[in-house]
């Protein structure tokens, strides 16, 4: 699904320039749930916003889905996102005077998806994260934890076929944090791809496969036993 | 262009404009000022410019008015400081000699220049007034307006030398009880008895008379108070096609050459032109028209640059929700779009209401200024000047749209996320 060879990345600070990436080689398989460690620093979201098309890499290919992604102009960054990739932040990021359902409902508007249908789709991914009570709720009515269920409500709304989430559960309580978790792994057990960011080695544990950062590099990459987040809860 | 009549883009930009409510309308009411500033302006310089030409219009806009002075020259054996008088004789020798002239008529007056005016006597009531001798060709150069039951003096009136008066208003309420009827009542001028045969509405003609005026028959003026063939002054209609300004230059060297007066003598014959006047106030009007354009789009145009202003703040606020959209899949034409719409759309409204909001003015201006003496009547801005203002808005409105929303596409995605 996801193939990375030698990939470089750096920013300029100043005069001097920083070496973020220093050359990352990664194949990630459809249907795996990894999750990238690594402390503050260690290049994690840097790749990940590569992984996302928001950023570029200065060396290295990268390419999803078999289709090699290179020269990106924004407009055709936009596409392949919108088509690609699902997004899901520490912040949440969701429009706070759009109500749940038409936040959910957004990316399938920029995939020119009619009204109508626009609507039952976002219903249903709503449901799917046990909010649909909540559909006309504007973020500011809604908990942090509810907060993230639309947002990975919205990530999945486009159908795309990797979910890239960065520090889901960051701005969360550990209770929380274990809901979003199992309603990640849900959604990985139906065969999506997921990628997950995140420093906290409990969150790790709930992937399949734990890839870790350390100053540009992978020095570690393992699959793990998936500790299921139901136990949890 | 498709964009403009999709349900979902509208209600995108509705739903941006909303949530920033304070600040939409602050935009709103900048441009609305604008426009409701350019249709109030231009709508009232028409209506003083409709106000002035239905002033003027019961007079002959190609009329003058000649009168004799003193002469300045001396010549043809006369001395300097000679007091001119105009005849009745002038007035045929000047129709014929001026083919240009269609109308002319010889006027004298009591009271009205200095002098003594002519004492009124009805009843027990009694007044001062000017009164005018006149010809019934008179009602061709400046329309005299007489209330029903009258009417102005005639060719008969003038033949039979009759003493017969057209009174004021203002005499008509200062003589007779309020609700008598003037019409077929003797009044007392000068100790003479006068039938009153009208009353005159007063229209103002340009500088002299006054509602109080009483007019009567030339001929009856002569024999009254003993003025032989005086003319005070001749009043003259130039046919429509004729440049009266030529016309009077004309009556001007006749009248020299008929009283012996030098030619190059300027002040023996005084003259006035209501043709030249009237360029003259409609070139202010038509000077207020140009300024209130000017003006106007002016104020438009500082408005529009605010919207332009306001929506580059407001596209910084928004910097992280424009990310987000960017992150969702939003392509930079269709981020730069809905900037772009939103700025048109608030523009246009904006101007809707400073359109409907200055209409709004127009008409009570009209109301209140109808019994009044401003000259100021109907004002309108036309149609295409309103679209066209409308047009300006749009045009300008995407201009600088396109500031902010060039803005909005050159913030990476990345950034705008980080933003926090």
């Amino acid at each position: 699904m996801i193939e990375i060879k030698d990939l470089h990345k750096s920013y300029a600070i100043g005069k001097s320039s920083l070496h973020v990436l220093k050359g990352i080689n990664i194949s990630i398989k459809e249907g795996e749930l990894v999750a990238i460690m690594g402390s503050s620093g260690s290049g994690k979201s840097t790749l990940l916003n590569i992984l996302g098309m928001l950023d570029v890499a200065e060396e290295g290919t990268y390419t999803l889905d078999g289709v090699e992604i290179k020269d990106l102009n924004e407009t055709k960054a936009a596409k392949y996102r919108n088509k690609f990739l699902g997004f899901v932040f520490q912040s949440f990021n969701l429009i706070n005077y759009k109500t749940a359902i038409e936040n959910v409902a957004l990316p399938l508007y920029y995939q020119k998806v009619p009204r109508k249908e626009r609507h039952k789709k976002a219903m249903q991914y709503l449901t799917k994260v046990g909010l649909a009570d909540w559909s006309g709720h504007l973020p500011s009515e809604l908990s942090g934890g509810q907060k993230q269920r639309i947002a990975i409500a919205r990530a999945l709304a486009a159908q795309p076929k990797v979910l890239l989430a960065d520090e889901p559960t960051g701005a969360l309580d550990s209770t929380t944090s274990y809901e979003v978790m199992q309603l990640i792994q849900e959604i990985n057990d139906e065969g999506k791809t997921i990628l997950v960011v995140t420093h906290e080695d409990d969150i790790a544990q709930m992937c399949k496969r734990i890839v870790l950062l350390k100053d540009g590099l992978i020095i570690e990459d393992k699959e793990v036993n998936q500790i299921r987040a139901s136990d949890h809860v | 262009m498709m964009l403009l009549f999709k349900r979902d883009i509208w209600q995108e930009i509705f739903g941006s404009i909303r949530k920033n409510r304070a600040r939409t309308i602050i935009t709103v009411i900048g441009v609305l000022w604008g426009i409701f500033i350019y249709i109030v302006l231009s709508g009232a310089a028409k209506g003083l410019d409709n106000g002035f030409e239905e002033r003027f219009e019961d007079v002959a806009m190609n009329s003058m008015f000649a009168w004799a002075q003193q002469t300045s020259v001396p010549y043809a054996g006369f001395k300097t400081g000679r007091s001119i008088q105009l005849k009745l004789e002038d007035v045929d020798l000047l129709k014929r000699r001026i083919p240009q002239i269609e109308f002319i008529a010889p006027r004298i007056v009591k009271g009205a220049f200095g002098g003594e005016a002519g004492s009124v006597v009805f009843g027990q009531r009694v007044g001062v007034y000017s009164i005018y001798g006149d010809y019934p060709v008179l009602s061709k150069i400046a329309t005299q307006k007489i209330y029903n039951g009258g009417r102005f003096v005639n060719e008969g009136d003038i033949a039979e030398n009759r003493k017969v008066c057209v009174i004021g208003e203002r005499t008509q309420k200062e003589l007779f009880a309020k609700d008598e009827d003037p019409i077929g009542k003797f009044i007392q001028i000068d100790k003479v008895f006068f039938r009153v045969i009208g009353v005159k509405k007063f229209e103002d003609g340009g500088g002299f008379g006054d509602d109080g005026d009483i007019t009567i028959p030339f001929s009856t003026y002569r024999k009254l108070y003993n003025t032989g063939n005086d003319v005070g002054w001749l009043a003259i209609a130039a046919y429509d096609d004729a440049d009266v300004i030529q016309v009077e230059k004309n009556v001007k060297s006749q009248l020299k050459k008929i009283h012996q007066i030098a030619p190059e003598d300027e002040r023996a014959i005084g003259s006035f032109n209501l043709g030249e006047l009237f360029t003259r106030i409609s070139g202010f009007a038509k000077g207020l028209t140009f300024l209130s354009l000017v003006v106007g789009i002016a104020t438009i145009v500082a408005g529009v640059i605010g919207i332009g202003n306001i929506l580059l703040i407001a596209v910084k606020e928004r910097t992280k929700e424009l990310g987000i959209r960017r992150a969702l899949g939003a392509t930079p034409s269709e981020v730069r779009g809905q900037i772009i719409l939103e700025s048109v759309f608030l523009t246009l409204i904006a101007g809707i209401l400073g359109i409907v909001l200055g209409a709004f003015v127009l008409k009570m201006i009209a109301v209140l200024s109808q019994d009044t003496d401003i000259p100021y009547t109907n004002p309108t801005v036309p149609i295409p000047y309103v679209l066209g203002a409308l047009f300006v808005m749009v045009v300008l409105g995407t201009l600088i749209g396109l500031i902010p929303a060039q803005r909005a596409v050159s913030i990476k995605p990345i950034d705008a996320l980080r933003e926090e």
